[in-house]
């Protein structure tokens, strides 16, 4: 199994917030979990990158081999775990093309390959953004300072493009995005997608999934995953709402 | 002892008394403490013309007068000036490291990370080595070069010798002796440091920088700088070394003095990095400088680039004083703290004349149980037309042990000043980290590329050779601090 979540429970200040959560992940497949506003999805995309602000109740989760809860945050990042934010961070002062040359060489370092130098870094770099139709001058400015919403977004994915992970999870990527910039964001993750890798994809919204198709969308209410199933669970949602799963 | 010492006594025992000079010396122990015969002294080994000894002892007579200034937000002992040695030539005589091996692996570990030379190395940490390497006949090479524009850099020492004309002009001409009671300690007993002089209409082809003017000299404890930049005139001089010195003396206090005439610019940066003290605060030095730069044509500038990451205590505000109309001064400092290391720092701007700008740009970060003081003065004198300043603090705190102080004053007896200041004390982001540890960077990195990102604004202003040396020593500076 590539990443397998069992029974977890957690809570946050004295507040439950995951209860009793299965979903299990097998490599090559697209997953989407949608669910009400406070459902926990996000909280299950921070547990799964490792914020320490959670109390971990019960449960295991596996993800290609290791108990998760064995690494940190770093460590899961390297083994190739990448969120893509809901509300990504201004870094003032710090430029895009160190920071992802670091990141991008300490995921080499454990996995005992060879650094990339400057200059390959910096043509992959200049590829990948141009893919996304990302400006070159975006490049030369410090890490999401000032950038708009959607902007911030299409760097979520350069960064996941460049960093290439086994399991991507993106925490409602598509929130604050118009329909053009939804499109660009979406096309990058389906060029991204292979057999071998994986995507988890928290949304609130079905629009998002007219674009990227999962192949199973579970329901989240509550800090459960109450349904599971096909495509059809998120036409179902739009027509209907959460109402019938609360 | 050096043959220029040998030769010095040789002169001094041929002219016994005469500057009545009586007290018995051994030779190869100075002695310790502060008394006209230590000046008396000095003056004598440095062979100096009768006018500075003069100048010296008028110093001294003015501290002995004076009481050290109180208004830091510093807390140490009360210093001894009894017993420091105030002439030890060459520097830790008895206590050389033969070669590296005897050397604190730390040290070496980080001339490792900082990517410095293994010859150099020596020469910082100490070691005494006899083979004569490149810097040296580098040095020479450069000293022909700006001799040919008529540039004089040399040490104080030797301008005394052979520019009295200049610095009978310009010594103690912005910071006089009678200043404060470190300004009057210093004049009365410093021992080198740097001498510059740059004609009219001379742009300095290179950086100008101690490290060029031959590794070997001792400077360090009473250093005194005077750099006087002509007519139309530029340069820029870089002071210290970003790597950490082996020093023995525990109080510095260093002077210096700019000064540029109309229409030229002087840019002056300093990385210090003295001994800050262990990590149970043991140790470290006692830096207590006093820089001031005068813009005393029209047109004229002065920059102060500081980034400050070692001393036990820091205690410095380089100053410009905007004589000159439209004339312009500019202060760029990042100050980082660590363990128990405590930074008073800042900036003092006078304006003067008519249009005169002066610009203050301060970066503050404090870690493990520090103390960062920004203490700074602007004022603006009634003739200063249409003056403006802007002032930028910013401090930045790693952990919840340590302390960031802002004390800015502005004062203004001209009503059409224009006064921007602008302050943020923020704690680093849990979120930023967080953020780039998702990435895949370690806590230490992420920390590193944050704080270096916080920097950048005053970083930048340094010279390009000197900028990635800094930024290796910011990440340095805040290890084993995190986590």
């Amino acid at each position: 199994m590539f990443l397998e979540i069992k029974d977890l429970s957690v809570k946050i200040e004295n507040k439950n917030i995951l209860k009793s959560l299965n979903l299990n992940i097998n490599k090559g497949e697209v997953h989407a979990i949608m669910g009400p506003n406070g459902s926990g999805k996000s909280t299950l995309a921070n547990v799964l990158a490792g914020k320490e602000d959670y109390e971990i109740l019960n449960g295991k989760i596996n993800f290609k081999d290791n108990d998760l809860f064995d690494l940190n945050i770093e460590e899961r990042a390297q083994e190739g775990m990448f969120l893509a934010f809901q509300y990504p961070v201004e870094i003032p002062g710090v430029n895009i093309t160190p920071f992802l040359h670091s990141a991008i060489n300490s995921k080499r370092k454990r996995m005992n390959e060879d650094e990339i130098d400057n200059l390959s870094f910096a043509k992959l770099l200049k590829s990948r953004a141009s893919d996304l139709g990302i400006n070159i001058d975006m490049l030369k400015r410090s890490v999401n300072t000032g950038f708009s919403g959607g902007e911030k977004k299409r760097y979520e994915i350069l960064q996941m493009s460049i960093l290439n992970p086994d399991l991507a999870i993106l925490d409602e990527t598509d929130s604050g995005l118009d329909i053009d910039a939804l499109k660009i964001v979406t096309d990058g993750v389906n060029k991204l997608k292979t057999k071998n890798n994986s995507f988890l994809i928290i949304t609130h919204y079905q629009k998002l999934l007219d674009y990227i198709k999962p192949d199973y969308v579970h329901v989240m209410v509550n800090g459960s995953i109450v349904k599971s199933g096909g495509s059809e669970i998120a036409a179902e949602i739009e027509k209907d709402g959460f109402q019938k799963f609360q | 002892m050096n043959s220029e010492t040998l030769n010095t006594l040789d002169t001094y025992s041929k002219n016994k008394y005469k500057y009545g000079f009586v007290t018995e010396i051994d030779n190869d122990k100075p002695q310790k403490g502060l008394n006209e015969d230590t000046i008396k002294f000095i003056s004598l080994k440095k062979n100096e013309p009768e006018w500075m000894l003069e100048w010296r002892l008028k110093a001294f007579s003015k501290w002995k007068k004076m009481k050290d200034p109180k208004w830091s937000n510093l807390s140490f002992p009360k210093i001894d000036y009894q017993d420091i040695y105030y002439y030890s030539a060459p520097k830790g005589f008895d206590k050389k490291p033969k070669d590296l091996s005897e050397v604190d692996p730390k040290l070496i570990e980080t001339y490792n990370k900082l990517g410095i030379p293994l010859e150099e190395q020596k020469v910082l940490a100490g070691v005494a080595v006899d083979v004569v390497f490149d810097s040296v006949s580098v040095a020479t090479t450069y000293k022909g070069e700006l001799e040919k524009l008529g540039i004089i850099f040399c040490s104080i020492g030797e301008a005394i010798q052979k520019h009295a004309d200049l610095i009978k002009k310009y010594l103690g001409s912005v910071i006089p002796p009678g200043d404060h009671s470190f300004s009057a300690l210093n004049s009365a007993v410093f021992t080198d440091g740097s001498f510059v002089y740059i004609p009219e209409g001379v742009k300095c082809p290179m950086e100008l920088s101690t490290y060029f003017r031959i590794n070997a000299e001792n400077t360090g404890q009473f250093e005194r700088t005077l750099i006087i930049a002509d007519k139309g005139s530029y340069v820029s001089y870089l002071e210290g070394c970003t790597a950490p010195k082996r020093d023995d003396n525990q109080l510095h206090a260093a002077n210096v003095e700019l000064i540029a005439l109309e229409d030229a610019e002087i840019k002056y940066s300093t990385v210090q990095n003295w001994y800050p003290g262990d990590e149970d605060g043991k140790g470290g030095i006692y830096n207590f400088v006093t820089k001031r730069g005068l813009c005393a044509g029209k047109n004229s500038k002065i920059s102060w680039t500081q980034v400050e990451t070692g001393s036990a205590i820091t205690w410095k505000y380089p100053s410009c004083i905007l004589k000159g109309d439209n004339s312009i001064g500019e202060f760029y400092s990042v100050a980082i703290t660590n363990n128990f290391q405590q930074a008073d720092t800042g900036t003092k701007m006078t304006h003067i004349g008519k249009n005169t700008k002066s610009k203050i740009i301060s970066k503050g970060i404090s870690l493990g149980k520090s103390q960062n003081t920004y203490r700074g003065e602007v004022s603006f004198l009634r003739k200063a037309e249409k003056a403006r300043n802007y002032t930028q603090c910013d401090s930045l705190l790693v952990g919840n042990q340590c302390g960031a102080h802002t004390v800015p004053y502005i004062e203004s007896k001209n009503n059409t000043a224009v006064i921007e200041h602008e302050a943020s004390t923020s704690k680093i982001n849990e979120d930023q980290l967080y953020y780039c540890r998702q990435r895949g960077l370690s806590h230490e990195e992420a920390v590193s590329l944050i704080v270096n990102g916080f920097c950048k604004q005053v970083l930048q202003e340094l010279p390009m050779e000197f900028a990635v040396e800094a930024q290796k020593l910011v990440s340095i500076s805040l290890e084993g601090s995190v986590g």
